[in-house]
């Protein structure tokens, strides 16, 4: 962990390393007319040479924004590179962006020249080239459709390249210069966040940023120049400079680049990466994909893969973890892997896989589970922009799919007053371009990142984020209330379908319920308990037993962690009614209305603060033919178990 | 693919003259004439039963007609077989789909190749040596077909399962394949939606342009034909009506009567 002390400060400093110790190894690939064509260290580090002195021929100056659009393309890494040699600073602009988000950035961040992948790229920027006055150059790799702009800043890459080699020639000596002028407290990168709400924000990481937080990553990860990568994801987007240009110039593994966004899936079945990274989203839609396929083989398929993963449920992720497996197991489980894991893997591209990541959003466990019990070693990951990446990540053997693990060497992370996680490490970026206010929001005086999310450690010291830290509450005990946590655990037994969780300023948690009318009346058919319909089944003792058992289950869990174990789930109603979209309880999306709720039934949440056995209710409905009702019902408020932390050990069993 | 600088419309590359066709007692084509100019993109069009398709097949000597010329690169034929028009650079597209289904994107314009394939038979079934050699020039020239056509994703899918729209596109890559001079369309965009129509009709002008090859096509959107074609020649009952740009055609009354109907 020497990064910042290292005379390999930037990363052009780092490519002539990587050129001098590994220059045969393969550093860029790209598929292209259906071969995967290769570039080795010393090749990238020529043509980078080139280009960069190409850039400063049409007059490139150190701190000069330069823009870059387009898909994944060894190309546009080395144009961010070559940048970063002159002195400039790379903006990298997502490349689905209409023309009038491309327009907020490269006016905002002043770009010089713009790099850009094809014309349809060149044809956004031509269109918001007379709101950005500053931009003097627009240079265009893929020459496709070129043919008849007359523009004379429009410039070919090849022809920047050959233009670069003259300057360098007629300069020799200034590449060099340039390259040792750069430090590692310079700017690297600026990244525009996509920020939901409000505009943009320009992101300044330096080198060192960038540089140390990868090679610490890559060292606890033990990365190794025989990494295969694919990079896919956009190159505006923090994790892409990390995983894609960072770690591969501080490790020395190559980066390969798909054939084109429809290829994906292909080119990572020929690759087979050894490193992975995808959002939740896209482990989502692979393991749908494998299951429909799966629906679609023949029968004797189709047992073997339903036996073979019902085995891995049970004993991989034990496997990967460790942990002790009986030897017909482990005998079961290495058939299988002939059988159906190795050739599934195989066909999704993951035969290799060493390290997976996941972040983003929380994962579904099932799905977690499933590549975990294939033999993937697939990681959550938590992140953002503001600290180049990496703040935590699950340890290997340490697996917790509701914990995104311990924080990342040199990484501290401490616990707002509030409950919103706070960062400080060598990542933390700089400023926002232009935009003080935003910074000061952000980032504290002596240099800690607010998260925006609310979070604790566990007892193992793991990190759990169970909130935006906005919706997060406090009991009048002091204890953290996280209404979506205890939703969300709720909302994982099948019987329940929905709950809302109260708690903000008060004494203790309770909760409403709705039952899932048909999993619910499932099992009351099975038991032989006669209902007559949703009201009728809500209000039977059994189910309100069987309610009962599963908030005590999530009380236990709750229980656990220190920080929630006061949130636990006292008192609660089982609803008369399913909440509805068309009543306003919620929304179209299916999201609860939290404070139209807490309004409408303010009879019954006080009920639930009292000693009362029963509450009376009277619910408007709308009924499909938009008529108007009342329903009314007496309904009973159930008492649940709590858990003092120390009876978890038996309870967890 | 050898690329040529830009399109200067020249001389004929093509010329019909006098042109009759009748299968029995139906006349297909009367005395038709029209020509067919290096670089352009010339559009041939009328309603139904007009005799276009007939032209095409007159053009690439599947049809031998009764009586007139085709004057191609200057030569006068009067008869030929189609196999004679691909050797000298003519190829074309069909109107109802002709790919070999249960073959790959990839072998489907490979047998686009065929023509150019030199080495014999049997050291093709070994491949070995030249004929190695030569299977990867082909394949290199396939390749950009497959990357100009932005069908790489599909490279390795059997036609048979593919949309309709891209199966056109194949087609059209497996004409390409030929490296023709003149490519003859037969409705490539017919029962496209309008997005499949954008995307070929610029492949189409990208074609024209960057290969610089002599396009003749049979079309019946209207919006289509007057935006991409340099000239439009319309047929009506076997019989040339109207030849000249798209908007002198567009004015003229004859083509109107003949796509509004008038009695005839």
């Amino acid at each position: 962990m020497t990064g910042a002390a290292s005379p390999n400060d930037t990363f052009p400093k780092l490519l002539r390393h990587n050129a001098a110790v590994r220059g045969a190894r393969p550093a860029s690939r790209e598929k292209e007319y259906g071969i995967w064509q290769s570039w080795t260290w010393s090749e990238v580090c020529d043509e980078v040479r080139a280009l960069s002195c190409g850039l400063v021929a049409l007059g490139l100056k150190r701190g000069d924004r330069v823009a870059i659009v387009g898909d994944n393309r060894p190309r546009l890494y080395w144009s961010m590179v070559a940048t970063q040699a002159a002195g400039g600073v790379p903006v990298p602009v997502y490349q689905d962006a209409v023309a009038d988000e491309m327009k907020f950035v490269l006016d905002h961040a002043e770009a010089r020249i713009v790099v850009a992948e094809d014309q349809e790229q060149v044809d956004k920027v031509l269109a918001v080239m007379p709101a950005c006055p500053r931009i003097n150059s627009v240079v265009f790799i893929d020459k496709r459709g070129m043919r008849h702009y007359g523009q004379p800043f429009l410039k070919s890459f090849d022809a920047v390249i050959a233009d670069g080699r003259a300057y360098d020639q007629a300069h020799p000596g200034a590449y060099d210069s340039a390259v040792a002028e750069g430090k590692g407290g310079d700017i690297a990168i600026m990244l525009y966040t996509s920020g939901t709400t409000g505009t943009p924000k320009g992101v300044m990481l330096t080198f060192d940023n960038l540089i140390v937080t990868a090679r610490n990553a890559a060292e606890r990860e033990r990365l190794t120049e025989a990494e295969e990568v694919l990079a896919y994801l956009p190159m505006a987007w923090v994790g892409d400079n990390i995983f894609s240009l960072a770690q591969a110039y501080t490790t020395g593994f190559c980066v390969s680049c798909p054939e084109s966004g429809a290829t994906v899936m292909t080119d990572l079945r020929e690759l087979g990466p050894t490193y992975f990274f995808a959002p939740p989203r896209i482990f989502e839609n692979i393991l749908t994909q494998v299951m429909i396929r799966m629906e679609d083989a023949g029968w004797i398929k189709r047992r073997m893969f339903h036996y073979f993963m019902g085995l891995a449920r049970r004993v991989g992720t034990a496997l990967i973890d460790g942990k002790t497996v009986s030897a017909v197991d482990r005998l079961l489980h290495w058939l299988g892997g002939i059988l159906v894991y190795g050739p599934l893997k195989n066909t999704l591209g993951f035969s290799r896989i060493r390290l997976a990541y996941t972040a983003g959003e929380a994962i579904g466990p099932d799905i977690f589970d499933f590549y975990r019990s294939l033999g993937m070693n697939i990681k959550q990951l938590y992140g953002m922009t503001e600290t180049s990446v990496f703040i935590c990540i699950q340890p290997d053997g340490e697996i917790k799919p509701d914990t995104v693990g311990t924080p990342a060497p040199e990484v501290e992370v401490k616990i707002a007053d509030d409950g919103e996680v706070l960062v400080k490490s060598p990542g933390v970026f700089q400023a926002y371009y232009k935009n003080d206010g935003a910074t000061r929001d952000s980032k504290t005086e002596d240099g800690w990142v607010r998260t925006g999310d609310a979070g604790f450690f566990d007892a193992d010291g793991h990190l759990k984020i169970i909130d935006r830290a906005k919706d997060v509450g406090k009991l009048t005990g002091g204890g953290l209330f996280a209404p979506k946590f205890i939703e969300n655990k709720l909302k994982f037994f099948p019987f329940i379908k929905e709950a809302v969780a109260f708690g903000n300023g008060r004494d203790y948690v309770a909760a409403f319920i709705n039952i899932d009318l048909e999993a619910v009346g499932n099992w009351a058919e099975r038991r032989g308990i006669p209902y007559g319909g949703y009201g009728d089944l809500t209000a039977h003792d059994e189910v309100y037993d069987q309610i009962r058992q599963c908030i005590e289950k999530v009380n236990a869990d709750l229980a656990a962690d220190e920080k929630l174990a006061a949130s636990q789930i006292r008192r609660f109603i089982v609803l008369h009614k399913e909440l509805d979209a068309d009543d306003g309880e919620l929304t179209r999306t299916r999201k609860v209305r939290r404070r139209f709720v807490g309004e409408r039934y303010d009879r019954q949440i006080e009920a639930l603060y009292s000693t009362a056995k029963t509450v009376d209710i009277e619910a408007q409905v709308t009924f499909e033919d938009g008529r108007k009702g009342v329903l009314r019902a007496n309904l009973k408020i159930g008492d649940a178990r709590t858990f003092a932390p120390a009876d978890t050990a038996r309870k967890a069993s | 693919m050898t690329q040529q600088s830009g399109r200067k419309i020249g001389g004929p590359l093509l010329k019909v003259q006098g042109i009759s066709l009748s299968f029995g007692g139906v006349k297909a084509l009367s005395d038709v004439s029209f020509e067919i100019r290096q670089h352009e993109i010339l559009a041939i069009i009328g309603p139904n039963g007009a005799g276009k398709s007939s032209m095409l097949n007159v053009i690439n000597g599947f049809y031998h007609p009764q009586s007139g010329t085709v004057t191609y690169k200057g030569a006068t034929r009067k008869q030929m077989q189609p196999h004679e028009a691909a050797e000298q650079g003519i190829a074309r597209t069909f109107q109802n789909i002709a790919l070999f289904k249960g073959m790959s994107t990839l072998d489907n314009i490979m047998s686009g190749r065929l023509l150019k394939m030199k080495v014999n038979f049997f050291l093709q079934a070994l491949y070995w040596g030249p004929a190695q050699r030569e299977e990867i020039a082909h394949r290199e020239v396939v390749e950009r077909i497959i990357d100009f056509l932005e069908i790489q994703a599909i490279r390795k899918t059997p036609v048979g399962k593919l949309p309709y729209g891209l199966q056109k596109r194949v087609e059209l890559g497996r004409a390409l394949a030929a490296e023709p001079d003149l490519l003859l369309l037969d409705e490539p965009m017919a029962g496209m939606n309008v997005e499949e129509k954008e995307d070929m009709c610029r492949f189409v002008l990208d074609v024209n342009e960057e290969f610089g090859t002599t396009i003749a096509l049979i079309e019946h959107d209207m919006g289509v034909v007057m935006d991409i074609s340099d000239r439009v020649v319309v047929l009506d009952y076997g019989r040339k009506i109207a030849d000249g740009v798209p908007d002198e055609v567009r004015a003229n009354k004859d083509v109107i009567d003949a796509y509004l109907g008038v009695s005839h």
